[in-house]
């Protein structure tokens, strides 16, 4: 029987989508969080909040996944390489210390100027940064570390050499093995959400989102020059597949939203990053008590109930 | 005068292929070699140009004819809509775009699934239909393609994947990305009841279809020709400024690089695939 409160919270979940969610299982356990969640959400963000983070999730002084790692991980080792190829550097993994722990870190990389910008390939990686990942996750499972994602990339890399050497399906197998896995997994969403080469790292037991990051299926600028013909159009786009932190939350496709300090979290990436470790470690501890095989279970179940429908 | 002579050029150019919609646009004319068909021909010949061997696009509810045994297929799920959870709309709402689409093709959506038996050996069909609205992939093709997972674990029998598809359904945010991963846990599931999953790659099939349950088949197999390639050769060309390779995310190009186990023609896929249904049987 769900409670009073569950059921008022299910109303507004739905009434917010203004349709019948194909959800419920995940509300229960998480009630008071995401009640405390949406009590802050108070009004459907505007066009101009839903751009302003379109803007602050792609600053240029937002902190990147190894500026947290640095912030955030004690005794940081990192693993290079897919042991097949090559090492991309538009994604980083490796291992380090999280609040008494060992766990295996994976995430996309931008660069600072134009010289790191051009290493990190602006955080698009090739499949072999996929590969890598994989063997990063598979080397996780091994030892029982937990695994902790972050996400900033515009896309996976568009390129010849990329489809050559399997872009799709490495997207595809990567996910697949984080649906695999028995550890607990926790992904952040850091900065930009983008599309295949986001999901690609983000399969997991409980996903946070920062509040100024975004999360969508295609660029604005990408989705704008498909269907209004001008990529000028971004605006117009990102309001209308609304990409920012709060309508994530309603979809069902994140867990919670992590605070930024007051403008954004380049103005203090210490105390964001303070923000950002408080959530991974709660996020953690509510998962690892699970066992395995039931948290692998529920983390499945998850995504399978993540769509609207409607019965003709 | 050189500025009017132009413009009359450009006026002439519109006229003629305004003019000529029988011409290399049809959809009955073959881009390989020219040649033109009726209707009845296509049908017959699969919608392979006897030719050159082109293979033509078919719909879903063709597919579906060309492969099963005759009367057994028996659809499920197909009064499942889409919902339009954003609101969306961009030049048109989404929800016109789906009546549209639905009025154009007959289909609820991009996806038609049921069970179905290949030369004798029953299995679970999921055919993609690139007519309505590109073949794009939100919550329904992802709930069909899930429930017909579970159908064939339920039945201990195989799933036949035939995609066609521009990718995920942007009309749908983020919903439509999370399709992704709501398929690929299906797949698991499958395949830890020890199911099996054939997967079949038709011209088009990109984007988020490409990088989730079409790449993840036991065996995967392309018709000649097909594009798959997870950014469309136009993406790729405009944001790296490369010159594409002749073959670029051809199905050729993507078996030379070891992402496909064979191309098999079209008129070889029924055998192809009851030889599959066969090997991979529990039966002795």
């Amino acid at each position: 029987m769900p409670s009073e409160a569950e059921i008022r919270l299910r109303e507004r979940l739905s009434k917010l989508g203004g349709m019948k969610l194909l959800r419920g299982t995940k509300l229960s356990g998480e009630l008071e969080r995401l009640q405390d969640q949406l009590d802050r959400l108070r009004e459907e963000p505007s066009a101009e909040e839903i751009w302003r983070s379109v803007e602050l999730a792609r600053h240029q002084d937002r902190p990147y996944t190894l500026d947290y790692v640095a912030r955030i991980l004690d005794d940081f080792f990192e693993l290079h390489g897919d042991r097949g190829r090559a090492d991309d550097p538009a994604l980083v993994t490796g291992l380090g210390r999280l609040a008494g722990r060992t766990v295996v870190l994976v995430g996309h990389q931008k660069g600072r100027d134009l010289k790191e910008r051009t290493k990190r390939n602006f955080g698009m990686a090739y499949p072999e940064g996929y590969r890598k990942a994989m063997r990063a996750m598979a080397l996780a499972n091994r030892h029982g570390f937990p695994l902790v994602t972050m996400v900033d990339t515009p896309g996976a890399y568009p390129g010849v050499a990329a489809e050559q050497h399997g872009q799709g399906g490495a997207i595809a197998r990567s996910q697949a093995e984080m649906a695999r896995l028995s550890v607990p997994t926790v992904a952040c969403i850091i900065g930009e959400g983008g599309s295949g080469g986001a999901i690609a790292i983000a399969v997991a037991d409980r996903v946070l989102m920062q509040e100024n990051a975004i999360y969508s299926v295609i660029s604005p600028e990408g989705c704008a020059a498909i269907l209004w013909r001008d990529a000028g159009e971004a605006r117009k786009a990102a309001a209308a597949f609304k990409p920012d932190a709060a309508h994530c939350l309603e979809l069902g496709v994140i867990d919670a939203i992590v605070p930024e300090p007051e403008g954004g979290a380049h103005t203090d990436p210490d105390e964001a990053a303070r923000m950002l470790q408080e959530s991974i470690v709660a996020a953690l501890e509510e998962v690892e008590s699970l066992d395995p095989g039931k948290r692998r279970a529920k983390r499945r179940a998850k995504y399978r109930l993540i769509g609207t429908l409607v019965s003709a | 005068m050189s500025f009017r002579q132009g413009r009359v050029d450009v006026e002439i150019e519109k006229k003629r292929t305004d003019d000529a919609p029988a011409g290399k646009d049809h959809p009955n004319t073959c881009p390989g070699c020219g040649s033109h068909y009726r209707e009845d021909e296509l049908v017959k010949s699969l919608r392979v140009c006897p030719q050159c061997g082109h293979h033509f696009p078919v719909r879903a509810r063709e597919r579906i004819e060309q492969l099963a045994d005759q009367g057994t297929f028996d659809e499920e799920d197909a009064d499942l809509r889409s919902a339009d959870p954003l609101g969306f709309f961009d030049l048109r709402p989404y929800t016109e775009r789906l009546a549209e689409a639905e009025m154009a093709t007959g289909l609820g959506d991009a996806i038609v699934c049921g069970r179905a038996a290949i030369e004798g050996e029953a299995c679970r069909l999921a055919v993609m239909d690139f007519a309505f609205m590109g073949g794009s992939m939100g919550s329904v093709v992802g709930e069909k393609f899930a429930r017909a997972c579970e159908s064939a674990a339920a039945a201990g029998v195989p799933l036949v994947s035939v995609t066609a598809s521009g990718g995920a359904r942007m009309q749908e945010g983020i919903l439509a990305l999370m399709q992704l991963p709501k398929t690929i846990c299906a797949i698991e599931e499958l395949h830890e009841g020890g199911g099996s999953l054939f997967s079949v790659l038709t011209h088009p099939t990109t984007g988020g279809v490409l990088a989730s349950y079409a790449s993840l088949g036991d065996v995967v197999l392309a018709e000649p020709g097909a594009l798959m390639s997870f950014a469309g050769p136009r993406v790729v060309a405009q944001t790296t400024r490369e010159k594409l390779p002749d073959d670029f995310g051809l199905a050729e190009s993507n078996y030379r690089f070891g992402h496909l186990d064979a191309i098999v023609s079209r008129r070889d896929l029924r055998p192809t695939l009851s030889r599959l249904l066969r090997l991979f049987g529990k039966h002795a």
